[in-house]
């Protein structure tokens, strides 16, 4: 694995088992800061269980297990306070859930939890997270709508810009595309290529050419016998896609099979 | 970060807490309600207590048979009067009405639902009482007694019957109903012979749901049931006629004697109220069993 | 309902086709052509005509009771509702002189103290047995088992009859805790009624918010309780108020548990520890201690105005509720 810059989340050894099952077998990758990485694979390979990790969300599965360590920025997660770590890696999901409260409530909603009072302070960072989101000059008049108004696409960026409010190092997207249409998921997408500026972001995604496209790094994740998931291939995307190493990225990338 | 897990923590406990409560209010009313009730079944004797038939404070005399038989007799009569009524109009609703008329239907059902039971009581008196008295003209019918008690009561569980019974009746997957029409069945036959035995356990939950409320009525007994501690027999040789005797029931038992009640006399009126729980419990147990047993069946 | 008329059509298509197999001399003939013959169809849907029309009739029946109860009890209470009425206190007597403002007064005190003791328990319970007790899934251990035990602790209370919760309040309350006839030994016993009232309805709300917005918040560094307190119980308030109004609607309505905490003074209560009487108490004693019948029907007309504007409440939360899920 080659990395021309610094490593912002590195995977050693990592393996998730949901009781007796195992979900992930021994992954070992590393991200790079400021890059987009992206996660393709087949369905139900643990794409998104992967992800789930990094910011301790499937700690709220009773029956997880997990083994093996992740490393943000040289301290292991499994050793954060997880309340905390949900701070520094925000995550953005699969179907845009925004609460039942006013936009400006959504986006301020965290900073708030955080500690946040002044309501002077709270309106600049909702104004700059909604500009970050390329949302603002569509819903600065009507900040104090419900976040349920929005159209699908809009909603996904109120989530967006929501999770750059409590501002994250590492931003991890879910398939964050999927439920929306091809025009709404062009700005997604665009909006992507201009957050990794400020942000490290990993992005699960069905779609390969959204990942050939959109991603500099690309992971590709299968299903074992067992049913568990590994990493199969890892490298710059331009890589992956026309000169992979592994045959079975390959066949996955030149569909051969689904 | 500390300070946000010790508050974490605390209101977990203190919710926790909050979720015993039930039971330890349960815990608690049988644990007073039994105490209090010791001296008259260590004096008295649990026998003669609940199958004697004579109530009769100033003689310390407490066998409360007969209040038990008030209440069979009177949740008997609620029973028979009510449930068809109910049922009929719990299957009206869930497959007959269209949906105009089960919105008119259904809420005023759910109104009835929610009237106290002092103003059934009213009703019986100054409506049902005088009537029973001048449509059956026979000797010793004062209008108080079983029958506008059972009449009452089954006023009161109607509702209560019939929205549970109707909600079951709609759970019925609707293959069921398909596959019944599909063999030629009238909707009639569809619902005796398919839908009503798929809806059984829920429908037999409603009744029992029924009874407890029934057996539990107190003030709107009190009001019409004439409150006599004599043993309910017939007025002539027409047995039916036993439900126009005046009765009391346990529930009324424990009311009106209750506020002046004082030593054993007022333990006699806590074991009737252990009587009277530990029927409800009997009857609360065999509801949650036959509704759990559909989940299987 | 649209379930009506699909199978009504479905029926009638399907006699159509009997008809057509019944002529076609294809199928030999059997002995037990009777199943399909006219005169059978014709008897089954004669006989669903005579039953149909009985439960119509059970149906009416209940609307027409309903009609009659409310009905003949609002047009005699109507007589005797007047300012007056509502504004003077009660005077006792055989007669029943006087009006029903201290009952009104002793009623609403009762309502307000009884849901203020209940609330935060029932829905502190919910939010626990929702939030909280749904990791203990297949755990083993001490707390696991506290959950069933409560779960069950909360069917059982749900069951146990007025008259029981009369006479534990005034075990406890009245007697032992010294309180005597008073609000506070009766709004503590109706606290314990309306408890498993407010616990069901609270979880039923709890339980309908979306898993979704509990990840959200959780994903963007928040804790469990801040979840709770900001996402997930702001989003239930609808059908936790639905619960608070229910528990209104029975505390107005229920007599045996504070017939025997209570009294039966008909003054106002001065304080906690005044005994009084609500309306519903003083329906029961007009009817049974004086011949003032006339205002035992005023008093109970007003209290089933009161259940019908609490029913209207509920109907209008839980429509407006479905109405902005459903966009």
């Amino acid at each position: 694995m080659s990395h021309n810059g610094n490593i912002k989340l590195q995977i050693d050894n990592y393996s998730l088992f949901y009781g007796d099952f195992q979900a992930l077998k021994d992954i070992n990758v590393a991200f790079e800061a400021n890059k987009i990485t992206s996660i393709i694979g087949p369905s139900g390979c643990g794409k998104s269980t992967f992800i789930r990790s990094f910011n301790r969300m499937n700690d709220l599965i009773s029956s997880v297990r997990v083994q093996g360590r992740i490393v943000l920025d040289g301290e292991n997660i499994f050793d954060l306070d997880p309340v905390d770590l949900r701070r520094r890696v925000g995550m953005v999901f699969q179907k845009p859930n925004p609460f039942p409260k006013s936009i400006f409530d959504n986006v301020a909603y965290g900073p708030r939890m955080h500690g946040v009072r002044d309501r002077g302070r709270l309106t600049e960072i909702v104004e700059s997270s909604l500009r970050s989101a390329a949302l603002w000059d569509e819903v600065k008049d009507k900040l104090d709508k419900s976040g349920l108004a929005l159209s699908g696409g809009q909603q996904q960026r109120l989530c967006i810009a929501r999770a750059l409010a409590v501002e994250p190092e590492l931003i991890l997207m879910d398939e964050p595309a999927s439920a929306l249409d091809p025009i709404a998921t062009l700005h997604i997408e665009e909006l992507i290529q201009i957050l990794k500026e400020h942000y490290t972001i990993v992005i699960v995604t069905h779609n390969m050419q959204q990942a050939a496209r959109a991603s500099d790094y690309t992971a590709f994740f299968m299903m074992n016998e067992d049913r568990s998931g590994s990493l199969v291939e890892y490298g710059p995307t331009e890589k992956v896609f026309t000169n992979p190493h592994d045959k079975r990225t390959e066949d996955y990338i030149t569909g051969r099979f689904g | 970060m500390n300070k946000a897990y010790i508050a974490d923590r605390a209101v977990r406990v203190i919710l926790l807490f909050a979720a015993l409560l039930s039971i330890i209010i349960v815990f608690m009313i049988g644990l007073f309600i039994f105490k209090e009730s010791l001296p008259a079944f260590r004096e008295v004797g649990a026998t003669s207590l609940i199958l004697g038939s004579t109530w009769r404070p100033s003689q310390e005399q407490y066998g409360i048979l007969t209040m038990i038989v008030g209440s069979l007799l009177v949740t008997v009569g609620a029973i028979v009067l009510g449930v068809p009524l109910a049922l009929g109009a719990a299957i009206l609703l869930a497959e007959i009405a269209p949906g105009r008329v089960r919105g008119i239907i259904r809420p005023a059902v759910e109104l009835l639902a929610g009237i106290p039971s002092v103003v059934y009581g009213l009703f019986g008196m100054v409506v049902l009482v005088p009537f029973i008295r001048a449509v059956i003209p026979v000797k010793g019918n004062f209008g108080f007694g079983l029958l506008s008690a059972s009449m009452v009561l089954a006023i009161m569980i109607l509702p209560t019957i019939t929205n549970i019974a109707e909600d079951a009746i709609r759970a019925v997957p609707k293959e069921y109903k398909e596959g019944s029409f599909a063999l030629g069945s009238t909707h009639l036959q569809t619902i005796v012979h398919t839908i009503l035995p798929a809806a059984r356990s829920g429908i037999v939950a409603a009744i029992i749901l029924g009874i407890g409320r029934a057996i539990g009525e107190t003030m709107a007994m009190i009001m019409v049931i004439g409150n006599a501690v004599e043993f309910p027999l017939p007025l002539n040789a027409n047995p039916l006629t036993l439900f126009l005797r005046s009765a009391r029931t346990l529930t009324g038992n424990i009311a009106v004697e209750i506020n002046y009640a004082t030593g054993i006399h007022a333990s006699a009126l806590f074991a009737t109220g252990v009587v009277l729980f530990i029927l409800i419990i009997i009857v609360n147990s065999t509801a949650r069993i036959l509704v759990r047993g559909e989940h299987y069946g | 309902m649209d379930n009506q008329e699909t199978n009504a059509s479905f029926s009638r298509r399907l006699f159509s086709l009997q008809h057509v197999v019944d002529e076609t001399p294809i199928i030999a003939e059997t002995p037990r052509a009777s199943i399909g013959s006219q005169e059978a169809i014709v008897r089954k849907q004669l006989t669903q005509k005579i039953v149909f029309g009985l439960f119509w009739l059970t149906g009416l029946l209940a609307v027409a009771v309903l009609i009659g109860v409310v009905g003949y009890l609002l047009v005699q209470g109507a007589q005797v509702i007047s300012l007056d009425f509502l504004l003077t206190p009660p005077q006792g007597g055989l007669e029943g002189k006087g009006g029903i403002s201290t009952t009104i007064i002793t009623t609403l005190y009762l309502v307000i103290l009884t849901i203020a003791i209940a609330t935060p328990l029932g829905v502190g319970a919910a939010v626990y047995l929702v939030e909280y007790a749904g990791e203990m899934h297949g755990r083993r251990g001490l707390v696991p088992v506290l959950v069933s035990i409560a779960r069950l602790g909360v069917e059982t209370l749900a069951g146990v009859p007025s008259i029981i919760f009369g006479l534990f309040g005034y075990v406890l309350f009245v007697l032992y805790m010294r309180f005597g006839f008073s609000l506070l030994a009766a709004s503590l016993s109706g606290a314990c009624l309306i408890l498993p009232v407010i616990i069901r309805t609270s979880e039923e709300a709890l339980k309908s918010v979306p898993k979704s917005y509990r990840e959200g918040s959780l994903a963007l560094g928040t804790t469990q309780l801040q979840m709770i307190w900001t996402v997930v119980l702001p989003a239930a308030l609808p059908g936790i108020i639905t619960g608070i109004v229910l528990s209104v609607g029975r505390v107005f309505s229920e007599t045996a548990v504070f017939y025997v905490t209570l009294g039966g003074s008909y003054r106002i209560p001065t304080s906690l520890l005044s005994g009084g009487r609500t309306m519903a108490l003083h329906v029961y004693y007009l009817a049974m201690d004086t011949r003032a019948f006339d205002k035992a029907m005023g008093t109970a007309a007003i209290l089933i105005l009161i259940i019908i504007i609490i029913n209207a409440i509920i109907n209008y939360i839980t429509h407006r509720v479905s109405v902005s899920l459903g966009r």
